[in-house]
């Protein structure tokens, strides 16, 4: 049996999931699926669940940052399915002031250090995440290194070296 | 050196406390072989018998800064590194010596970036900068001549009444 999932995952998530808008884009045989950030739980909780889907595993968290856009960052998921062998992308748009979106670490538990990352990198929160500190960075660092306005060689002072005695 | 010639005539001779310190200093150094990345991978092949740093009485690699004389920096160092770096050179007993191994160590390399060091000297007395990404085996040898020669031109008296560094005494990690 050939199912095409392209057809499958839109049509499933409009039957199980009422009242949820949602946009999709192909480009090189890739689905993306454009979700509200209010959603995006309730969603990788239905694409691991359904025994069709069966999404287990969450192969990558990032985000993107657009500099200038009205909503700056958007935050890609990486999902894959073991038993299809098929690749979903989801994105959600997140705003500069109201910096956060839900944790997915509840869903996949991969997904809390890939979430720490994206916090460390682009200062994005993730609400009701378990541990949500600095992957990277040292605790202290203040500045979130992949944003546009990062300066490449970073900030003077804000990275400590130890004393030199001379 | 030639000694055994001596002790068969007269069974002793004479020299300078300067000049056996220095030659038997300079002919152990023990590395302390602080492998970060790469450069690592070259350092080890100094330790095979092709390059055989033994040649030159430094094959004792030790993993302990307590028992080691000079420290191989080999590897990009990362600002989170050097703190961890600079522990460990401060517990390396005096005399000690640097070898900043490799273009990462000596000047960031082509890690022209935020999260790396621009060059070790910055928080490291260094004594010898490495050039290459990574070096050859050879090269590292170099390096340890040169320690060695620069071992040479030191007195004993110059590490007399040295002070202890004050390490501050950390809670955490």
């Amino acid at each position: 049996m050939i199912m095409d999932f392209k057809e499958l995952i839109p049509q499933k998530i409009k039957e199980n999931l009422a009242n949820l808008n949602f946009e999709q884009s192909e480009y090189r045989d890739e689905l993306t699926l454009y979700f509200d950030k209010k959603d995006i739980v309730k969603v990788c909780n239905f694409l691991k669940k359904d025994p069709v889907l069966e999404f287990l595993l969450c192969e990558d968290i990032t985000a993107i940052d657009w500099a200038r856009r009205k909503n700056r960052f958007t935050v890609v998921y990486h999902i894959f399915s073991l038993k299809n062998k098929f690749r979903l992308r989801l994105k959600a748009d997140v705003d500069e002031e109201e910096c956060s979106i839900d944790s997915v670490s509840s869903v996949w538990r991969t997904a809390n250090w890939q979430e720490r990352e994206v916090y460390d990198m682009y200062g994005i929160g993730f609400n009701n995440h378990p541990d949500l500190r600095r992957m990277y960075m040292p605790e202290e660092f203040e500045h979130y290194p992949l944003r546009k306005d990062f300066p490449l060689m970073g900030i003077p002072g804000s990275l400590t070296l130890p004393k030199k005695e001379e | 050196m030639g000694l055994e010639a001596k002790l068969n005539n007269d069974n002793f001779f004479t020299t300078k406390i300067d000049a056996l310190i220095e030659w038997s200093r300079k002919n152990s150094v023990w590395p302390m072989p602080m492998g970060i990345s790469c450069c690592a991978i070259e350092m080890m092949a100094v330790g095979d018998p092709k390059y055989d740093i033994a040649r030159f009485g430094s094959e004792v690699m030790r993993f302990t800064p307590r028992q080691s004389d000079m420290m191989i920096v080999a590897g990009t160092v990362t600002y989170k590194m050097a703190h961890v770096v600079r522990k460990i050179y401060d517990q390396m007993p005096d005399p000690k010596w640097v070898i900043a191994m490799g273009a990462c160590t000596s000047s960031g390399g082509m890690y022209r970036s935020y999260n790396v060091v621009q060059g070790i000297d910055q928080f490291l007395p260094v004594d010898v900068y490495l050039a290459g990404c990574p070096p050859r085996p050879d090269n590292l040898l170099n390096a340890l001549i040169q320690i060695q020669e620069k071992i040479g031109r030191t007195k004993a008296r110059d590490f007399q009444d040295r002070p202890l560094p004050e390490l501050p005494v950390l809670q955490n990690n």
